[in-house]
């Protein structure tokens, strides 16, 4: 499997037209749900998130001769994914609403309103795109730094950084709206 | 700002942007609208997108240029 795996990468980096396009379709179907999930933790817009999981295999194709296969693939699929999604993210008026399909808390706390909820993600979406996205895949969807510094190109300090910056900005933005967390 | 502050903010965080399930798929196979889009970037002349023809082209006109000095100016005039 190991070695089957192996060869579609050496095929997908410097193979014949015929064999690169065989293995470009056989990376698309094994990562592509890899890859469109990791989108929507970002974009949290289904309709988009299924735009740019096409954009970002586009960028792979184009890209393909650049691809080290020691680093892996799904790494550097990410890292493809996460630039096009801060690309789509750049695009958006920080004021539009969220889209209105996205699943309500589990938990939903009583003490916690609607309209603090509205807020907060009013608030969020005012963040500087790059302290959103590092809060937003670190503190939303909790997950690994490390993944989360692979995928921004960037140190786990740097990380961490991004997201207490994040947060301190979000509770004074808050807080000028009279809402104290 | 200290940690329980951190925290709120992170509790509250959460409440409003809840986390997408843990495995999303698509609705739809993206593999058709994949192959549409390499058809797009393919449908452009390969003669055309090939950066040798760009090449051929400049050493024609410098050939040119070195057999005729004078019709130097004249394409200087029309640039």
């Amino acid at each position: 499997m190991e070695n089957r795996s192996s060869g579609v990468l050496d095929h997908f980096r410097q193979g014949s037209p015929e064999t690169f396009e065989a293995a470009f379709e056989t990376l698309f179907r094994l990562h592509q749900h890899a890859v469109y999930g990791w989108i929507l933790r970002i974009v949290r817009n289904p309709s988009a998130a299924e735009d740019l999981t096409v954009e970002t295999f586009w960028r792979i194709h184009q890209a393909h001769a650049r691809f080290e296969p020691i680093y892996g693939f799904e790494g550097w699929a990410r890292r493809i994914a996460t630039r096009a999604a801060l690309d789509w993210l750049r695009t958006r008026r920080p004021e539009s609403e969220l889209p209105p399909d996205l699943p309500a808390p589990a938990a939903a706390d009583p003490a916690v309103s609607a309209e603090i909820r509205r807020q907060t993600a009013l608030a969020f979406g005012r963040l500087p795109v790059k302290l959103r996205l590092a809060a937003l895949l670190a503190v939303v969807e909790e997950q690994p730094q490390k993944d989360v510094a692979a995928a921004l190109g960037i140190s786990v300090a740097a990380v961490k950084l991004r997201v207490f910056r994040a947060l301190r900005l979000l509770r004074k933005d808050l807080a000028t709206r009279g809402i104290t967390p | 700002m200290n940690e329980d502050d951190r925290n709120r903010i992170k509790e509250l965080l959460q409440q409003a942007l809840p986390p997408v399930a843990s495995e999303p798929e698509p609705e739809r196979d993206l593999w058709p609208a994949m192959l549409r889009r390499l058809d797009v970037h393919s449908a452009v002349p390969p003669h055309l997108s090939r950066p040798w023809l760009d090449w051929a082209l400049l050493a024609g006109l410098a050939v040119f240029a070195a057999l005729c000095p004078a019709s130097i100016p004249v394409f200087l005039y029309y640039l």
